[in-house]
């Protein structure tokens, strides 16, 4: 569950003392952007471990899903002419990210399957509440506000489907 | 948005025009129509309100994502990729409830009428 802690904690940070003033949209589009690697990264390595035909499905939607995002977000800020901002919440769900696919990376069979979902429902909550409580608010561009609205959307979706998934991985 | 082809009226009503008459008393049938719901930003559109056995559903998939338009009872399940255009022709009367495969708060119920 580290890595969800650690998320949580940059997420925290974003809402907080890391951001002296509100993210800008360069570093919002980022913390969006890596926010869907991370969980791309998590489901490419659930499609590589796990046999569960259930988990295998959410997988492929995460990757899927995700990627979607991503390129429509990348789009977006080609067309606006923005350049992603690195800042510390990215940094601290980039390194979350690599961690919890080293934990996952030491499990296997039914293990691995149910600590993915597992994370995966603390992931998008974590995720859903900064998306609601910092990004959305804080973005000034009509474009980039609209596209992690359909974001929130989409991630609470997920969140319901790995729910769900996590009282059948047994 | 909810729009029958007007095209097909049109046609239709030519071919009724140039149709011999069976009897001024005969019914005229009534035109197949074919209408679209559109999917976009997470969120299936209006569903028209009126739909008839025979008549076709044109869906549209205007979002970024895959989805499916799944009827609960399986009696249709379209998948759509991105820009994807699909029709679904009903054959029975009934309501259908449905929803996307994906996505599954994505939902919204078809009324057939005979």
């Amino acid at each position: 569950m580290f890595k969800a802690i650690g998320i949580a904690a940059a997420f925290s940070l974003a809402g907080s003392a890391a951001w002296a003033q509100a993210p800008n949209d360069a570093q919002i589009a980022h913390i969006a952007y890596t926010a869907g690697v991370v969980d791309v990264a998590a489901g490419k390595q659930a499609l590589e471990k796990s046999h569960n035909k259930a988990v295998r499905g959410f997988a492929e939607e995460m990757v899927r899903d995700h990627t979607a995002v991503n390129d429509q977000a990348l789009a977006l800020v080609k067309k606006l002419g923005v350049t992603p901002q690195d800042n510390p919440t990215s940094q601290g769900l980039a390194k979350g990210g690599a961690d919890k696919l080293r934990a996952l990376g030491e499990l296997k069979g039914a293990a691995f399957d149910k600590a993915y979902v597992a994370n995966e429902v603390a992931y998008h909550k974590t995720v859903n509440g900064a998306l609601s409580a910092t990004l959305i608010p804080n973005a000034k561009n009509g474009e980039l506000k609209s596209l992690l609205q359909t974001g929130l959307k989409l991630f609470q979706e997920h969140q319901a489907h790995a729910e769900h998934l996590a009282m059948t991985v047994k | 948005m909810t729009s029958p082809h007007l095209w097909i009226a049109v046609l239709a009503g030519a071919a009724l025009a140039a149709a011999p008459v069976c009897g001024a008393a005969a019914a005229r049938p009534r035109t197949a129509a074919v209408y679209t719901v559109t999917i976009a930003a997470m969120k299936f559109g209006p569903t028209p309100a009126a739909i008839h056995v025979g008549d076709t559903v044109e869906w549209v998939n205007n979002d970024i994502f895959v989805h499916s338009a799944t009827a609960r009872d399986k009696s249709f399940d379209v998948e759509l990729k991105p820009k994807a255009r699909l029709r679904t022709t009903f054959h029975r009367a009934g309501t259908y409830p449905f929803a996307c495969r994906y996505h599954p708060g994505m939902t919204g119920t078809l009324v057939v009428a005979k």
